[in-house]
């Protein structure tokens, strides 16, 4: 094995979590020292407010929406949880034959628990929706799932984009369908806001997630957009903070950096995406060129810039990473983990691979931070990392 | 790293020897559980954060390695396929000649890695002859050569033992001192894929229908009288005295013990102590070492942390053949014979007959009644760490 490459790392992982833009950390490191509870009466607390309200107008100019449709929340996960639970909570109450709730099968955990979590412990359906060999939702199989029977469907959730393969969903179509029956539409945007073009007036959705760790702004705060018409069951209960959907202190630092981060995302994401997606479509031709037999997964067209999933025939992806982060290259199998053992991939087995090509792929995600040497690096350590790699799968069979 | 004090101290250790080390935490279990309960030290994600987090300490990579199918195919399939037969299995072998020192050892090597180190307390050291040789470890509580008896030349070319030298206490002290949080977690001793240490409940439930769940007779080995019967023949092992559940006593008033065990049948025969003392043994699948010997004297051990005996080893291509010098009692087909010349580890072999000492009955006796130590060795076998 080579130690790791005392220089600093290939960080080829952005999808997992982005550095921050240091915009975002001056705005938040600004606000940190700064008394004052959002909710309080007095100058200080006005001070605190004037800053959530502020961060809330330019995240709402920025995503194309009002700003008292900006819920913000602890991130990813609670954003998706409140959607699915709280809408599918609403609306049932409403009308108790609105039990089914219809999630694409390649959705991230933090959509596809909570659906289960509603069959399991709370009477709902789940329906996973099938997606083809690209990832991309099968649009007929949906229409069919809700015309079957649309006054029974809770409501219909679709990544904007996946994280795993980077295949693009076809929002606006999934919309059309579910809103010709008033059936409310949520999005997992987390990978898309500041890469693709987002704006969620435009896009019809009725609720939309976002968080600030995968577009440079800061860990543990994002927000869920909702529609001002859709009515929201709320997870925490408490000071009635956030429309009375979201309890809890609000975070004025945290807000602070996700408001300069979406801002600067937002604005920048078309140049972005032409620089970073160049960089990765070379990646993507020179590691085909070392290793002929590795194949792009997703869609080749209709995918996230930054990403390029790619699978080894032969080899393990927990190999190929270890080997890859022994020389500095870290990426990602793009897999849930649990106790740290990588299971195979929901999202490949959903698009048709069989466990062991499911278990064969790496995730390389580009961001901000990319540049052309990190593609050569990839480049140089792939080969003899899979060389190596198969010959340890080789041994197991 | 198993997430225990010894693999901690042995990755630190080889680390400060200038190796450029890995961590690597074996899954083990194809469906852990979140938090260790009872006595067992490794398998659940509580274990694996803090191998995880004793690698922190050290400052070397680490990863998690999915090696539960081979475990359970190579390991758990055999522990059951063992008792369904009706012998003493002891997993711990199974598991370091099949996981440890193959599939991860034949990975690692693959990968790019020349040895695999583990916190087992056994001394290696290059012979006159150039071959790699295991001697017992300094600290003779702790030994754990039993349990590596199966490991051959090429295997041993590419193992590390660091903590052969030290003594169970140093090794916690030296955690200690270099931070490491496991310094004072518990020493495991059952085994890691049975969660509660419930052996018997295990295999009840695991065996399902198989023949050793039917249920028998227990029949006295002097008499043939059926003296009870039994759930399932899963539950014995040979010289075990305890749970036989024999409502009378023996006509002599002493105890009885588990003389054989036959699963087809579901009988389980039971006599007085001296029918378990054993002469001669036979044994198969040796696993050498070093060079095959054809004859040996020397010592062998019988089961883990047990006595040391002498003996006579004879061995004709894959058959061995014990004659015992030191008569020992209550041994279990199955159970690994391991053979040592000194403190060097020979080889081993899997016992398949245990010959009784001839005796005129089982009214000559010894006087002294057995002691709950020697009921409770027999059943060590299975519970090797």
């Amino acid at each position: 094995m080579n130690t790791a490459a005392s220089t600093s790392p290939v960080y080829l992982d952005h999808a997992a979590t982005t550095p921050m833009l240091p915009e975002a950390v001056e705005a938040m490191v600004r606000q940190q020292g700064v008394p004052g509870n959002a909710s309080s009466l007095h100058g200080s607390g006005r001070q605190a407010r004037r800053v959530v309200e502020e961060g809330r107008e330019r995240i709402a100019h920025a995503l194309g929406c009002r700003p008292g449709e900006v819920v913000f929340t602890s991130g990813g996960t609670e954003s998706d949880n409140l959607a699915l639970k709280g809408i599918a909570w609403a609306r049932r109450a409403r009308d108790p034959r609105r039990t089914r709730v219809l999630v694409t099968a390649v959705e991230h955990h933090a959509v596809l628990d909570p659906a289960h979590w509603l069959a399991d412990a709370d009477g709902f359906e789940v329906e996973l929706l099938a997606v083809d060999a690209r990832g991309r939702l099968d649009l007929d199989a949906y229409r069919a799932s809700v015309e079957r029977d649309p006054g029974s469907v809770a409501l219909v959730s679709v990544m904007w984009a996946n994280n795993e393969v980077g295949t693009v969903q076809p929002v606006r179509e999934v919309v059309d369908v579910a809103a010709a029956h008033g059936i409310p539409v949520h999005s997992d945007a987390v990978q898309a806001v500041g890469a693709l073009p987002v704006d969620f007036a435009a896009s019809g959705l009725d609720a939309m997630t976002f968080t600030g760790h995968k577009l440079g702004g800061p860990l543990g705060v994002g927000g869920l957009v909702v529609r001002r018409e859709v009515e929201v069951g709320a997870l925490l209960h408490g000071g009635g903070q956030e429309r009375d959907m979201r309890s809890g202190t609000l975070n004025p630092p945290g807000i602070a950096g996700l408001d300069a981060a979406v801002a600067i995302a937002v604005e920048g994401q078309a140049g972005h995406a032409d620089r970073v997606g160049a960089l990765r479509d070379e990646l993507v031709r020179r590691v085909l060129e070392v290793v002929p037999d590795a194949h792009l997964h997703g869609d080749p067209v209709d995918r996230l810039p930054g990403n390029a999933h790619l699978g080894f025939p032969g080899c393990e992806g927990d190999s190929l990473l270890m080997l890859l982060d022994a020389q500095g290259i870290e990426c990602s199998t793009g897999s849930a983990c649990s106790a740290g053992v990588p299971q195979p991939s929901h999202v490949l087995l959903a698009m048709g691979c069989d466990p062991d090509q499911a278990r064969h792929s790496l995730r390389f995600s580009l961001g901000r931070t990319s540049v052309p040497s990190d593609v050569d690096a990839v480049v140089a350590a792939i080969g003899p990392a899979v060389e190596r790699a198969r010959a340890a799968h080789r041994g197991a069979r | 790293m198993s997430g225990g004090v010894d693999s901690a101290v042995a990755a630190a250790r080889a680390a400060e020897a200038g190796h450029d080390v890995t961590g690597v935490h074996l899954a083990l279990s194809r469906n852990p559980a979140s938090y260790r309960t009872g006595a067992r030290g490794c398998c659940t994600i509580e274990d694996s954060n803090d191998a995880r987090r004793a690698a922190d300490v050290i400052g070397i990579p680490f990863y998690v390695w999915d090696l539960s199918d081979r475990f359970h195919d190579d390991v758990v399939e055999d522990f059951m396929d063992e008792y369904a037969a009706g012998r003493t299995p002891n997993p711990c072998l199974r598991c370091n000649e099949k996981i440890k020192f193959a599939a991860v050892l034949d990975r690692a090597l693959a990968l790019g890695f020349d040895a695999v180190a583990t916190g087992h307390y056994a001394r290696l050291r290059t012979g006159d002859d150039g071959l790699v040789e295991m001697h017992r470890a300094v600290d003779h509580g702790k030994d754990q050569s039993y349990v590596l008896g199966v490991l051959t030349q090429d295997q041993l070319r590419h193992a590390l033992f660091p903590l052969g030298d030290s003594t169970k206490p140093a090794v916690r002290a030296e955690a200690e001192r270099r931070g490491l949080l496991v310094a004072d977690k518990p020493d495991s001793h059952d085994i890691c894929f049975v969660a509660d240490g419930d052996n018997a409940g295990w295999l009840r439930e695991k065996l399902g229908d198989r023949a050793p769940n039917h249920g028998g007779q227990i029949r006295d080995e002097a008499t043939g009288e059926v003296l009870g019967t039994h759930e399932g023949t899963y539950g014995f092992t040979i010289g075990q005295r305890k749970g036989l559940r024999i409502g009378r006593p023996a006509p002599d008033g002493r105890p009885r013990f588990v003389l054989d065990i036959e699963p087809v049948s579901g009988t389980v025969t039971v006599g007085p102590r001296e029918r378990l003392r054993v002469e001669r043994i036979d044994a198969f699948r040796p696993r050498w070492c070093g060079t095959v010997p054809d004859r040996l004297e020397g010592t062998v051990q019988l089961r883990a942390h047990g006595a040391e005996h002498r003996a006579v080893v004879h061995v004709a291509g894959d058959d061995v053949r014990i004659e015992l010098l030191d008569p020992a009692e209550g041994i279990a087909p199955g159970q690994a014979a391991v053979v040592y010349d000194g403190t060097r580890v020979v080889g081993s072999a899997t016992i398949t007959a245990a010959h009784r000492v001839a005796t005129d009955g089982a009214t000559d006796g010894p006087t002294d009644g057995p002691t709950d130590e020697a009921a409770a060795g027999a059943t060590d076998g299975v519970t090797a760490r």
